[in-house]
């Protein structure tokens, strides 16, 4: 930590004053390094205690997270004290990446670990080291497979949300009247939570016997109106729900790019003779090119976390068929309370989103200004 | 779509053919409109008026209140909120407003946390330039903003072990944490942009009149940003009132927050379905009425840096 201490510039540079007295400075190290001491202190008393080597130490790791607090508070102070100015300025980013440090960083890592253990919290045993034995069991495990393959058919469907985020946010940019109305509206499945939604939709609206969606099926010919029996019907059923939550949030982004697009384009297309279809697909739709690509790729990233419906309204079920990855580590820990088989899982399909965002950003760069 | 103008052209005034295909296309937009606004709103109001139903209503799939069935408290009796619960006791009630107080106290906490250090943050990426280790101003960023990508179910296990450790499970503090966690990606977001639309000549006229750079931050650029810390306060409630997945693994009795108890009644209501509607229309009821009157700063939000 001491070594990579922030560094920054001033951008108004007429303001910049002269480095701290010595004697401040000296200050300033003296008190990162007592703390510093302390927070190792306490950490290796913790430690010690945990492993039953020693007799003295805390029941549970709170001190741990207090005597983190401390320590980030007295570095802060320290860069104050030796840097003056440097150091106001680095407080203003220090809070915030400290606080990532400890819930983000040192979790990621921790999980790392875990995924190397073979651990049933339930049991009594506690945590047994079984280094790859996890990955290995993950490539006999046909439930995860089936779960990534759900994965792909739930990303393709990004683009059909898309399809139709796009022709409502045309219809509000329309010259149409009540547009306040329509936007505010169409914006309110959004705000649902999704697992009322799960209900509303899922439990109550689709249900076989009495759910209307079903009595209007049956009326339109379907004998057998089961949203949730067969699997490919079951994984649109969910599908249907996701995107009904999810649309809001593309629409929005993508009338915002089509308000921000320039009037005279779309009347010089019209002055070359351009119909409405000709003017949509060589004018419009490649002006909006990079707002859709960002909107694809931000919709693509809350789509590869879905599991809330999928828990609430199928549980996976039929036999695997709408299982999200999450939602079947959300059962391997519920079913088996398996935290290390789980997190191994979980970490394998952090690497793989990871590969797929890196190459989907790198393919896209030629069409976007700026992504995330 | 914009083809309105056609009728300005006065070669096409007098020829009628031109005017029925637009008042056509006119209506298929209205068309649309019209049943899409029904796909938003029907699942609300199915909610709602379920909410009022009784069982025969359920079965019969009654639909419009007073014309094909006589509205009744029934759903909201079993919460303890209907007129003659409201003033007795009820256990449903009481746990009902404890997973709401709950709700409010985490999803509130955490987008106040994420608020003050991602504004922190924000000001900081908007006006200095940082240098850690390899990592420039938009290294820093997109270090912030590539948490977004985490999905929950990685650190929820390692979350489970570290705070049975903390004793955090099951704690409001705990759940603020996770939650701040989540939405502090998009304030840093959200609040960079805004910090950007304020002229930099503010704070040099600030420090010309003796203040530091916090004093200028908190008395001359915090003032002026209220629009974008509106936006990312309301959109960052949104998210965490929504959770489900952190809030589902790492609380159990103390902690659990409204989507917790919905979720654990839609299995074992069975056909009761008008309790279970008139749990779900109380705890989408907030977010609907933000929705409705809040929406500027919600579309503001999310539009930030789109179009752009």
């Amino acid at each position: 930590m001491q070594n990579s201490v922030l560094v920054s510039d001033n951008r108004h540079d007429k303001h910049a004053t002269g480095p701290a007295p010595r004697s401040r400075k000296a200050a300033g190290r003296a008190v990162v390094l007592l703390a510093s001491l302390g927070f190792l202190l306490v950490l290796l008393i913790q430690l010690l205690h945990a492993l039953g080597a020693t007799a003295i130490g805390f029941s549970d790791w709170r001190p741990i997270l207090v005597a983190y607090l401390l320590w980030a508070f007295a570095f802060g102070t320290g860069q104050i004290l030796t840097r003056g100015e440097g150091g106001q300025r680095a407080l203003f980013l220090l809070p915030a990446v400290f606080f990532t440090i400890a819930v983000v960083i040192f979790p990621t890592i921790f999980g790392l670990y875990i995924a190397s253990l073979d651990w049933n919290l339930s049991s009594v045993d506690g945590p047994r080291f079984s280094g790859f034995d996890n990955l290995a069991r993950m490539f006999n495990d046909t439930y995860y497979w089936n779960a990534l393959g759900n994965m792909v058919f739930y990303t393709v469907a990004v683009l059909g949300e898309y399809a139709i985020a796009f022709g409502l946010a045309l219809l509000l940019s329309a010259d149409i009247r009540a547009r306040k109305f329509f936007r505010v509206v169409f914006l309110l499945p959004m705000m649902l939570s999704p697992v009322a939604v799960s209900w509303m939709i899922g439990k109550s609206l689709l249900e076989y016997r009495f759910g209307p969606a079903a009595t209007l099926a049956r009326y339109l010919g379907w004998d057998n109106p089961a949203f949730f029996a067969s699997p490919w019907m079951a994984r649109f059923s969910i599908q249907a729900m996701d995107a009904w939550v999810s649309i809001p949030f593309i629409m929005i982004i993508l009338l915002a790019g089509l308000q921000a697009m320039p009037k005279e384009v779309q009347e010089a297309a019209k002055v070359d003779g351009a119909n409405g279809w000709q003017s949509f697909w060589h004018v419009t739709f490649p002006i909006m090119l990079p707002v859709s690509i960002t909107v694809l790729i931000i919709r693509v990233i809350f789509k590869l976390k879905l599991a809330d419906i999928v828990i609430n309204v199928t549980a996976g079920g039929p036999g695997g068929a709408t299982d999200t990855v999450s939602s079947f580590i959300y059962r391997v820990y519920r079913d088996r309370s398996n935290v290390g088989y789980g997190t191994a899982l979980a970490m394998v399909y952090l690497l793989l989103i990871i590969v797929l965002l890196t190459i989907m950003l790198r393919l896209s760069k030629r069409w976007t200004q700026k992504v995330v | 779509m914009a083809m309105s103008s056609v009728a300005s052209n006065p070669a096409l005034k007098h020829s009628s053919a031109p005017r029925a295909k637009r008042m056509l296309g006119r209506a298929l937009i209205y068309a649309a409109l019209l049943l899409w606004t029904f796909i938003c709103l029907f699942p609300i109001y199915w909610t709602v008026t379920t909410s009022f139903k009784s069982a025969v209503d359920v079965t019969q799939a009654h639909l419009i209140p007073w014309v094909d069935f006589q509205p009744d408290w029934k759903g909201w009796r079993s919460l303890g909120l209907s007129p003659d619960t409201l003033f007795g006791t009820s256990t449903a009630r009481s746990e009902f407003v404890n997973r709401f107080v709950n709700s409010i106290i985490t999803s509130v906490g955490a987008s106040l946390l994420a608020l003050i250090l991602g504004s922190l943050a924000a000001y900081g990426l908007s006006r200095f330039r940082y240098k850690f280790a390899w990592m420039r101003n938009d290294d820093i960023l997109f270090f912030f903003m590539s948490q977004l990508i985490l999905p929950p179910v990685v650190l929820a296990l390692p979350f489970l072990v570290l705070y049975k450790a903390l004793a955090l499970l099951d704690t409001r503090f705990g759940l603020i944490l996770l939650y701040t966690l989540t939405v502090l990606p998009i304030v840093v977001w959200i609040m960079r942009d805004q910090f950007n639309s304020i002229p930099i000549e503010l704070d040099e006229a600030a420090f010309v009149d003796g203040l530091s750079i916090w004093g200028a931050f908190i008395r001359i650029v915090l003032p002026l940003s209220v629009p974008g810390m509106a936006a990312a306060f309301i959109l960052s409630l949104v998210l965490c009132w929504n959770e489900y997945f952190f809030a589902a693994l790492l609380t159990s009795t103390d902690a659990k927050t409204l989507p917790v108890m919905v979720a654990s009644q839609t299995g074992s209501q069975g056909i009761n379905w008008w309790s279970m509607a008139a749990l779900s229309t109380a705890a989408i009821a907030p977010l609907v009425i933000v929705g409705i009157f809040l929406e500027r700063y919600i579309v503001s939000g999310l539009t930030t840096g789109a179009g752009k």
